[in-house]
């Protein structure tokens, strides 16, 4: 049942509405449509900072069942610009749980609306594609919020990772570690950091813009190219920085917006996809031992397949078994490596933590 | 690794008559297995003695022995035929135990059959449950403290060191026949008695009950390259102590976190690995510590069960069809998704809407039978119902019970006074649901209940939304019921004879029914597409919902 009977819209950028009832703040939001499949895990989707500027739908049908706890955060902050979900839960159950979602959404500012036919809408955004959306639990004119929604930036060829960067240089890990790993941060998930950690490295996080000569006074044994939100391409200034990384011959790790930069610092092209991948259940198989890991995914771009193939310095590791997209490359003359996909996980299974062994193996070599 | 060649010929070992802890899901996964195989193009030769069976049906085989269930038929039939391998999976105990047997006595070696999608020291691990309290151990899963004995005095031994509340459990038994919790010492002598006699090697487990913990089961399938993926989570309402076949259980997991549900999926894959040669559906169960959500392993089932019926059905995988194929070799990667026929078979279901699965007990035609549940099953059916809330798919459930609840309510039977409610519900039987929303409308709360039951708060919370309709829609007549409240009724499963019987005018179904379809509250239709409307979906099958 819904928790209040206070009415709220969804309005998409193809003149289609929904109707629902308010949830979390009371307010509007905009942002691109995407929808996400997992079936656990939504406090660490909603704080993941690639999901900056997405308006979510959850396809779960039950969302805020085991509360929220500062423990199961990406970042500081929830990301997602709004939210939407069939059934929104305040009432919870978990031990270990400090409050519930609805405190949660509206002490970050996040408007939510429940009580949606989030399947018809998941059909309509896979047949029509992503696109932009506003959601208003105080408006409800459509053309009022139709006048609204124009005003939203095209999600292609938005730059948005230096917007989700830290602002300052931070360490983390033992600094006496012989293994140092220098992080780009374009809206670093925790558990990426907190896996480099466990593995004994010492990590200094560095915010987008800063140039390879700062990055090399950590003398770090690797680099690690983080995800992000937004449009790769839009992105110039961080393809040049990884272009000189490249030339330093150390390990080089990405995942997600840093597989893509990785693509485009070696000339491969990045594209729009229909509606991106989101969830914890992408099929990937690692094509060089032929073992298959279910992934976690979240990415609305992607990297061309056709230049991968035809790139004489570039080998493709994984492949997605539903749609024959590039899910991993290397470098065949540098010890690179990315994943389209999230090893790290949080939420979703553990199958490809091994990529962070490879990278570590990779820096002690 | 592609479909083996040197396969062509295969045996199908049914389950038997229909007993109560075996029943038709036997059918369910035969009929699937012979169908996926024959389509390989793979001779299906089975042996059933249940005549009364889909399996047995002259079409879904190239040939049926209507035989007993015995070695001398096994040995008769590979006499007759060539056969190149025995599948033994699919009749659940009793075939893997006849396949056992067969296997002791040098049949299968004699006729040149290969066991496929199991070998017997699979079997022996998962089902001996001293090897498998050892093997949990080897690879550090949590068991609950347990010994196992072979006689009465060694029973009554464990059982002094081990401490109450106990749980004995004989081995090599269908759905958990013989075995009972035990309190205190009186009940210890007649719980290992009748425990011992049960079993037969005369084997029975005394093991530390875990009371209270909740309980979850996971439906995974490996392939012969060591893939994994778990096709379905399954939380029992009901806590540890009450059989899964009488529980009532719900998919997806609803009170797990990310967190949570990965050191289960973890601990699920490695039991798993750990089984050794294994290709096909497997079932692992765990019961959970609520509070610091510490894992115990309760059982592996390496073949596939009622619970992967039930998990085929609630998430459109069809696990016995695809566990035939790991079974002759395939890995999942290439196969297809039989649903989408365009995406991978090697993927995790998503679902976008809830499963609730009550069992369906027959006491009244058992009379004088101990309706209490616990680790014997009882119930002698189940029925599953599917809605996009959690309050929706209980209620569709009440309904088809064919009993005389009208959705949640029991109306018009005598209530219990609230304190006799509460005692009445420490008790598991087989109305415990309908009593704990009796005792909520006389308002007794939430925490009480939890108390008393065991049942995670969050159910009880979504049995609270429905008992707070029920109050709102008795406020009104039929005339004056607000269309929103009708329509939210409808959302949250109501049906048109339970709204009314609710409100305050005596009317019929067909008055409520003409109400709502005149004000355009009528049923939409869903799919169960495996992948919650990610992909497009060639052959779903459809559920009935209210959206808007």
């Amino acid at each position: 049942m819904p928790n209040s009977q206070q009415p709220a819209i969804l309005l998409l950028a193809d003149g289609n509405v929904f109707y629902g009832k308010a949830f979390g703040k009371v307010g509007t939001a905009t942002g691109e449509i995407c929808f996400n499949t997992g079936m656990t895990g939504y406090q660490e989707v909603f704080t993941d900072p690639s999901y900056y500027g997405q308006v979510l739908i959850m396809n779960n049908v039950h969302i805020g069942n085991y509360g929220v706890t500062p423990k199961d955060t990406e970042s500081k902050s929830v990301k997602i610009q709004g939210l939407i979900a069939r059934n929104l839960e305040e009432k919870f159950s978990r031990y270990q749980a400090t409050g519930s979602l609805n405190e949660y959404l509206v002490a970050n500012n996040i408007v939510a609306i429940e009580d949606v036919d989030t399947r018809a809408l998941v059909a309509h955004v896979r047949t029509k594609g992503a696109m932009n959306c506003i959601i208003s639990s105080e408006i409800l004119d459509v053309d009022l919020l139709g006048a609204h929604l124009a005003t939203v930036p095209n999600m292609d060829g938005l730059e948005l990772a230096s917007v989700v960067s830290t602002t300052e240089e931070y360490e983390m890990g033992n600094p006496d570690s012989p293994v140092k790993v220098a992080v780009l941060d374009y809206g670093v998930k925790v558990n990426i950091l907190t896996c480099l950690v466990e593995r004994g490295a010492h990590v200094r996080v560095h915010p987008a813009k800063t140039p390879l000569s700062r990055l090399k006074e950590f003398n770090p044994s690797g680099y690690f190219i983080s995800n992000g939100p937004g449009d790769p391409s839009a992105m110039p200034y961080a393809v040049e920085t990884l272009q000189q990384i490249l030339q330093e011959d150390k390990p080089v790790f990405g995942i997600c917006l840093g597989h893509q930069l990785l693509a485009l610092a070696n000339g491969i092209r990045t594209y729009k996809m229909h509606h991106g991948h989101r969830g914890l259940n992408h099929p990937v198989k690692n094509i060089i031992n032929g073992i298959c890991e279910i992934t976690t995914q979240n990415h609305g771009f992607g990297v061309d397949a056709e230049a991968v193939r035809n790139h004489p310095n570039v080998e493709i590791t994984h492949v997605n078994l539903n749609d024959d997209s590039i899910e991993g490359i290397r470098l065949k003359d540098k010890p690179a490596f990315s994943v389209q996909y999230h090893p790290e996980s949080t939420p979703g299974p553990f199958d490809s933590r091994y990529l962070f062994d490879e990278f570590f193996t990779l820096m002690k070599n | 690794m592609p479909k083996d060649n040197s396969i062509h010929s295969v045996l199908i070992i049914g389950s038997g008559p229909i007993v109560i802890g075996q029943a038709c899901e036997f059918d369910y996964s035969g009929s699937q297995a012979a169908r996926s195989l024959r389509e390989e193009g793979i001779k299906v030769i089975l042996i059933n003695s249940n005549p009364a069976t889909i399996m047995t049906d002259p079409m879904m085989a190239d040939k049926v022995y209507l035989w007993p269930l015995t070695a001398e038929s096994i040995e008769k039939i590979l006499e007759e035929n060539q056969i190149d391998a025995v599948l033994p999976t699919m009749g659940g105990q009793t075939a893997l135990n006849l396949c056992k047997e067969v296997y002791e006595m040098g049949i299968w070696e004699k006729h040149n059959v290969r066991l496929i999608g199991v070998d017997i020291a699979a079997i022996d691990k998962a089902e001996n449950r001293e090897q498998f309290r050892q093997l949990m151990i080897d690879i550090g899963i949590a068991v609950a403290p347990s010994r196992v004995a072979n006689s009465f005095l060694e029973g009554k031994e464990f059982a002094q060191e081990i401490g109450f509340p106990l749980v004995i459990r004989p081995s090599f038994t269908l759905g958990g026949s013989g075995g009972g919790f035990v309190h205190n010492k009186s009940e210890l002598d007649e719980a290992l008695q009748r425990g011992l006699q049960a079993s037969p090697i005369h084997e029975v487990l005394v093991e530390k009950a875990v009371l209270g913990w909740k309980e979850y089961e996971l439906e995974l399938l490996r392939d012969c390259n060591d893939n994994v993926v778990i096709i379905c989570t399954v939380e029992n309402l009901d806590p540890m102590g009450i059989h899964t076949g009488d529980s009532i259980t719900v998919a997806p997991a609803m009170t797990l976190s990310d967190t949570a549900f990965q050191d289960m999926r973890n601990k699920a894959i490695l039991m798993m690995r750990s089984l050794g040669n294994f290709w096909g559906g497997c079932n692992v169960q765990f019961a959970q510590n609520p509070e610091t959500e510490e894992l115990i392993a309760v059982e592996i089932n390496p073949r596939v069960s009622r619970s992967s019926a039930l998990a085929s059905k609630a998430t459109g995988y069809p696990i016995a069809k695809i566990a035939a194929k790991l079974a002759i070799g395939y890995s999942l990667d290439e196969l297809k998704n039989q649903i989408t026929k365009t995406t991978s078979a090697y993927f995790e279901p998503a679902l976008d809407y809830v499963i609730v699965k009550v069992p369906r007990w027959n006491f009244d035609k058992f009379k004088g039978a101990n309706d209490t549940l616990g680790l014997q099953m009882k119930s002698v059916g189940e029925v599953m119902a599917i809605g996009r809330n959690f309050t929706e798919a209980l209620q569709k459930a009440c309904q088809s019970l064919e009993n005389d609840a009208v959705g949640l309510g029991y109306y018009g039977k005598n209530l219990m006074r609230s304190e006799d409610i509460v005692e009445y519900i420490k008790v598991p039987k087989w109305d415990r649901i309908f009593r704990i929303k009796d005792a909520l409308m006389q308002g007794v709360t939430v925490k009480t209940i939890v108390q008393a039951t065991g049942i995670d708060r969050w159910f009880i919370y979504q049995i609270q939304e429905i008992c707070a309709l029920e109050k709102k829609i008795a406020q009104y007549t039929l005339e004056t019921l607000p269309l929103d409240l009708l329509k939210e009724a409808k959302k949250n499963g109501f049906g048109d004879e339970q709204i009314a019987t609710i409100l305050q005018n005596h009317v019929t179904e067909e008055q409520v029914y003409e109400k709502r379809k005149a004000a355009g509250i009528t049923r939409v239709y869903k799919m169960v597409d495996t992948c919650s409307a990610e992909f497009e979906a060639k052959t779903p099958y459809f559920y009935s919902t209210f959206e808007g």
